[in-house]
């Protein structure tokens, strides 16, 4: 079988990449080892775990069931593009810190992406919503309580 | 797990979509949401040799009445959209209270209805209601197009009646009539997984209140989502009382055969199909008489 | 000390980068011209292997070298063992440890057989289906029991009906004890855990530097410098020129401890062999087989009590299933017999397990590691008799906890750490009383529970008490040194997969030399930092290194106080460190700050005092003179379907004693994610094999790992016996959440059917509808 490239311009972060790609290659694995934006992780590959949620042009979706050459085109933002640097965090980033969401922090970009996406469109959600929006993502060392909590705090912190 | 190799093509138009179709044939899939395709290309359980991309395709998305009582689907429209589009519940109540069992969320932002009838799980929601709601699907390839009623098109688990040529284009389906009520309910292990077993129900009053319709749908009964015809039927004319509803459950349950997996026994799913067309018949009356 | 940042919910220091996805992860390591490694693994339980051909793999274009073991000529040879088996008079234990790839047979699916390295982990795939694999397939042995008989097929020919081991320990005479009691109880118990699936799977870089003579290795392990040390010995080379890191890790639970993964011996050699850096990371599908698990038991027990409920003596019986190898030892069976004693005083102890080969996945400790197991029968034991003899759940338990006047309590059998199984302090009574208030447990079942049951739902309360060894030895070390720009550093040998060590050292750390805790840098899990080191296991990290931490700033504190002194000339006992400053109290302006100090301490010019040891640091060690037992109690209140079995946690509750506290934040983290592991593994986890030794549910779609919604909201709250084996008093508390919730919730569901008085019990994890729907389906 031959190999066949794609040559794809995608917008990550506000950045515009140039890049070629196999057909087959995952998103996930093109946002990782070819633009080395390796705060997406991988989890699963079967779109279970939700830590390789990206936001698609506006929607957050998970990166290792896309293709990196369906991404031509489109506008993607990742865990890197959240806040300006690791000194400035975004304010969902700041109530994980403050409320411990995150122990090894593997899960957490997903988290942090899939929860990015949910505010922006419920901006003033209760617990069970929260839950629910959550449920795609597994975590499997802090037992949700504490993102939970983390999610309310930016809720109430964003609205002002 | 990475995906074997194979070639990739965005279609620019649906005629491109099918004359490569036509051309490649079983070889060749089209590529929708991603949602159930890709994960088991990750697996390697499958591997086609070229991928259809049909997500470029933004006139096979969207939702129009035609008619007075029916409405179509495109097959691109993504759940998420369906989700957000409040003409949905008054006529579709049935696809408005599946929605939010279908996966989650991120799922649901790709996953296309087409995709999901065209991948024909037996424990899939919208199969079943297809179904129950005796709904039909247009089919277009390079030859043609077809209707193929939803009765015949599931044809065993994972496989449809679409030629290796054709296309799942678009859905129609029946709008909710007056003096109806509907219920969908599932049974899963945790909210967003695929369910043990489901139940959809309409049910449509005569003048009178007695029973004037009734269809019952279920997912993960058999090898493809079910019609339960003679439970439906039992339930025509009659008062939908708690003994007609006992006895439909119980048609319910002896019409089914359950495949049986590792989170339910064959039994297990015969119970709770039994128990969930009771609670999902008694909510479409309720809510039946409430519209009344 | 005048800041006091132990005890208090301090933020993590590491979060800021795992929150802007600039942690570094194995995965995340990017190295020129680095080869991706794919390995072929067995698709049956148990064969020979007759005939391996890899020549197309090794044609195909972007392969770089395919090995088999015959490749790894005198390199191969079968695993250490890990732990050696306790002191224990007349044990049977029969060592057979996992190998890099299979030679003459295979015995788990998974096994791995080949190595590919190539371009890509695309590619390196693709050649995987390019390998030939005769296997000429055996009788898989699946089922405890049977693979005692004669008549078993043998996971290792040389074995004897697959036995592993055999342990039997005892205290006092159980059939004096039988004698006497008033009641007897004797039931089965099976208690299945599960896979430990973190987020993050395993993976490992190897690099060889051939100028340097180097090798570096990053891995996802949760014990650097014993990699570090066997990859060393493996490989002919000195420890020093062996750096093993383990970076941000995603979460461990235990299987990340085991070494050495077949892949962890490979991956190193191929790197040196070819002198590329190679890379491999586990898939999910992997994960599944290759990394080990923790599994079964099936216990016979018997309890023997006075009519009042007081515990005369206890026999069990059990088989436990250590998969196909047994690197690790006894230490889950040894922790089941040994937990299974709970807080309770239990005059008369008799247990004997045996340990059983099959070809399944290897076993070795899953958070709790195999406590779980045996809390689960005692407390099912207990609450049988409570319901035999009409006694309150809560009453029989208080009735049997050890009084808090007689610790140490020594319970007079062997514990995993090899000493005798002594608890270090505790006063049960007030944990569980606390924790009946907060779940409202005399309302409940007067109030509650009667007038919910009228409106038609089925609610029942559950509760268990547990004990836990934690914080064992052997030892950790730990190196502090203030650096001249004021900031402090903090190295261990230790991992951390989570526990937020670089936070709580830090707090340890910040009392004692006055500084913001963010000043304070720890590194954790770089051999290059620290040299010594056993690793993060049984819920120790934080006890013995937290502890070594604490003794090297205090040492660091007196030379900081005895420099300060000299430059001031004054008293030490007149200055006060503070704000990263030290100055002289009462004398404003009088202060120096700890980086300038620490530039004194390391001049550039001029004679030093002999025997003056440069810089502000210390390396300093610690060993606990035994384990500590930490203990608690949970409690919960669940609605049950009767109709569909889906059961629903309407209230969960936790009071834990895991000693002083160093941050109630972290430590509320640790037992929540505890309780979410215990909730799925007490309804919705299960690894289903069938009886050839397949796997049937090997992908997160149908390994239910508990979401957002399965999990509830808890409350914690906490009691404090400070532990006398460490200055700090701390006890472990990594494990503790995960260990009583089986019981607790098969009590609860027991109670909202009201299943007891129908004679129904369950005696059994996991749970699930299916299950329930079975065991009591009839009463509907
Ligand atoms: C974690 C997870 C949980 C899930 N839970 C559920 C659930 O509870 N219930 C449920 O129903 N589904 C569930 N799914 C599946 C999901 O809904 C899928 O998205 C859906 O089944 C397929 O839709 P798709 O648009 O993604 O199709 P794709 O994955 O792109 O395609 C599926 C198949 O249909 C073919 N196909 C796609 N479009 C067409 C077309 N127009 N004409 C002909 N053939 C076509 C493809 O070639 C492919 O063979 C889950 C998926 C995941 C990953
Ligand atoms: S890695 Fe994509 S969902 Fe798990
Ligand atoms: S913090 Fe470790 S998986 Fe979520």
């Amino acid at each position: 079988m031959h190999t066949e490239t794609h040559a794809i311009t995608v917008t990550v972060n506000g950045t515009p990449y140039r890049r070629s790609v196999e057909a087959r290659t995952l998103l996930s694995d093109f946002l990782r080892h070819d633009l080395l934006l390796a705060g997406t992780h991988i989890g699963c590959e079967h779109g279970v775990c939700g830590a390789c949620t990206v936001i698609f042009d506006g929607l957050a979706v998970r990166s290792c069931l896309m293709f990196a050459a369906q991404a031509d085109g489109h506008s993607i933002v990742t865990v890197e593009g959240l806040a300006a640097d690791r000194h400035h965090l975004h304010p969902l980033q700041q109530a994980m810190r403050d409320c411990h969401g995150l122990q090894c922090g593997y899960c957490t970009p997903g988290i942090l992406m899939t929860m990015k996406a949910f505010l922006d469109e419920t901006p003033a959600p209760d617990e069970a919503r929260i839950r629910e929006a959550l449920s795609g993502n597994l975590c499997r060392c802090t037992g949700y309580q504490h993102i939970v909590d983390a999610v309310k705090l930016a809720a109430d912190r964003m609205r002002g | 797990m990475k995906p074997a190799p194979f070639r990739y093509v965005a279609a620019r138009a649906l005629d491109e979509a099918l004359q490569l179709k036509a051309a490649h044939g079983e070889e060749a899939r089209f590529l929708a949401g991603g949602q159930s395709l890709v994960p088991t290309m990750n697996f390697r359980l499958s591997q086609p040799a070229l991928l259809i991309d049909i997500n470029p395709l933004t006139e096979l998305a969207g939702m129009r009445k035609c008619g007075l009582d029916r409405v179509r689907i495109g097959a691109l429209t993504r759940y998420r959209e369906l989700e957000r589009d409040p003409a949905v519940a008054p006529i579709l109540p049935l696809v408005d209270e599946a929605l939010p069992h279908i996966a989650h969320p991120q799922i649901r932002n790709r996953t296309t209805i087409g995709g999901n009838l065209a991948h024909a799980d037996p424990a899939s929601e919208m199969p079943a209601i297809i179904l129950a709601l005796g709904g039909r699907l247009r089919a277009q390839s390079v030859k043609g197009e077809r209707w193929i009623a939803a009765a015949d098109f599931f044809t065993g688990a994972l496989s449809t009646a679409l030629e290796p040529d054709e296309m799942l284009v678009e859905v129609e389906l029946p709008t909710a009539p007056s003096r109806s009520g509907a219920c969908f309910m599932e049974m899963a292990r945790r909210h967003g997984d695929f369910a043990l077993v489901g139940v959809a129900c309409m049910l449509r009053l005569d003048e009178d209140g007695r029973c004037g319709e009734a269809r019952i749908g279920l997912c993960n009964a058999g090898d493809t989502p079910m019609f339960a015809a003679q439970a439906s039927q039992s339930l025509v004319g009659g008062k939908l009382g708690a003994a007609e509803i006992g006895t439909a459950a119980a048609l319910v349950q002896r019409d089914i055969d359950p495949p049986g997996n590792i989170h339910a026994s064959k039994e297990f799913q015969r119970h709770l199909a039994g128990v969930l067309t009771a609670r999902a018949l008694a909510a479409a009356n309720e809510r039946a008489r409430r519209a009344h | 000390m005048v800041t006091r940042n132990f005890g208090a919910p301090i933020r993590r220091n590491e979060d800021s980068r795992l929150l802007s996805g600039q942690a570094l992860f194995v995965d995340d390591v990017e190295l020129p011209g680095m080869l991706y490694a794919a390995f072929l693994r067995s698709n049956v339980a148990h064969a020979v292997i007759r005939s391996i051909d890899v020549s197309a793999a090794r044609a195909r274009g972007g392969v770089v070298a395919v090995y088999t073991a015959a490749d790894l000529g005198d390199y191969w040879a079968p695993g250490p063992l890990l732990v050696p088996p306790p002191p224990i008079p007349g044990i049977t234990f029969n060592q057979r440890t996992q190998v890099p790839l299979a030679k003459h047979k295979v015995r788990h699916v998974g096994e791995p057989l080949v190595v590919v390295l190539a371009q890509s982990r695309y590619l390196a795939e693709d050649a995987l289906a390019d390998i030939a694999v005769e296997l000429d397939p055996l009788p898989a042995v699946t089922d405890l029991e049977q693979a005692l008989s004669d008549a078993s097929a043998r996971v290792h020919d040389d074995v004897h009906g697959n036995v592993a081991a055999r342990v039997r320990q005892s205290r006092g005479s159980y059939a004096a004890a039988r004698a006497a009691a008033d009641h007897v109880i004797s039931r089965r118990f099976r208690y299945d855990h599960g896979a430990s699936s973190p987020i993050e799977t395993r993976g490992i870089v190897a690099s060889w530097d051939a100028r340097a003579d180097q090798l570096t290795v990053w891995d996802t392990t949760q014990a650097p410098v014993f990699l570090r040390n066997g990859l060393a010995a493996m490989l002919g080379l000195s420890e020093r020129q062996v750096r093993a890191i383990a970076p941000f890790v995603g979460g461990g639970f235990g299987p990340k401890i085991m070494l050495f993964y077949p892949e962890e011996v490979v991956v190193p050699w191929a790197a040196k062999k070819l002198n590329r850096p190679v890379k491999w990371i586990e898939d999910r599908l992997e994960h599944f087989f290759a990394t080990t698990q923790e599994r079964g038991q099936t216990h016979d027990a018997e309890i023997a009590l006075t009519r009042d409920g007081r515990i005369l003596g206890i026999r069990d019986v059990f088989l436990h299933d250590t998969g196909a190898y047994n690197p690790y030892g006894l230490t889950v069976p040894i922790n089941s017999q040994c937990t299974l004693l709970g807080p309770y005083v239990v005059p008369s102890y008799d247990s004997t397990f045996t340990a059983v080969f099959t070809n399944k996945p290897i076993v070795t400790p899953y958070r709790g590691a195999g406590r779980q197991h045996g809390v689960f029968v005692v407390e099912r034991l207990i609450d049988i008799a409570a319901h035999d003899l009409k006694l309150d759940r809560a009453e029989i338990r208080r009735r049997n906890f050890i009084p808090p006047d007689a610790f140490p309590y020594n319970n007079e059998i062997i514990y995993q750490d090899f000493a005798p199984l002594s608890y270090d302090s505790g006063n049960y009574g007030p944990i569980l009383d606390k924790a009946l208030e907060m779940i409202g447990y005399e309302h409940f079942l007067k109030e509650e529970q009667p007038h919910l049951r009228a409106q038609g739902h089925h609610v029942g309360v559950g509760l268990a008490c547990y004990v836990e060894g934690t914080g064992i030895g052997p030892y950790e070390g730990a190196k502090v040194q203030v650096q001249a720009n004021g900031k402090v550093s903090v190295a261990t040998g230790i991992g951390t997969q989570g526990q937020g060590h670089f936070t709580s050292f830090a707090q340890i750390v910040a009392d004692q030399l006055g500084v913001d805790v963010r000043d304070i840098d720890v590194v954790t899990g770089d051999t290059d930092q620290f040299y010594w080191g056993a690793g993060t296991f049984a819920s120790r990290g934080a006890v013995v290194a937290g502890n070594a931490v604490n003794e090297a700033a205090k040492v660091v504190r007196r030379k900081i106080l005895k420099l300060a002194a000299e430059h001031f000339e004054c008293a030490e006992d007149d200055l006060e460190i503070a704000e990263g400053a030290v100055s002289v109290v009462g004398v404003p302006g009088q202060a120096i700050k700890l980086g300038a100090l620490a530039l004194k301490a390391n001049p550039m010019r001029g004679a030093v005092r002999p025997g003056t040891e440069p810089g502000l640091e210390s390396t300093q060690y610690f060993g606990p003179p035994g384990g500590a037992t930490a203990s608690g109690a949970h409690a919960m209140i669940v609605e049950v379907d009767p109709q569909t079995f889906m059961v629903k946690l309407r209230k969960y509750v936790i009071v834990h004693d895991c000693g002083t506290v160093i941050n109630p934040l972290i430590l509320s983290g640790q037992i929540h994610g505890g309780v979410a592991q215990g909730i799925g593994n007490a309804f919705y986890e299960q690894l289903v094999f069938d009886e050839d030794g397949q796997l049937l549910n090997a992908s997160l779609a149908d390994y239910l790992l508990p979401t957002a919604l399965e999990v509830p909201h808890m409350e914690v709250a906490h009691t404090e016996t400070p532990s006398p084996l460490n200055p700090l008093g701390i006890k472990g508390a990594g494990e503790a959440g995960a260990i009583p919730v089986g019981p607790a919730f098969a009590q609860a569901v027991e109670d909202a059917l009201g299943l007891p008085d129908r004679g129904i019990e369950l005696n059994e994890i996991p749970l699930s509808p299916n299950r329930l729907f079975e065991l009591a389906g009839k009463l509907r």
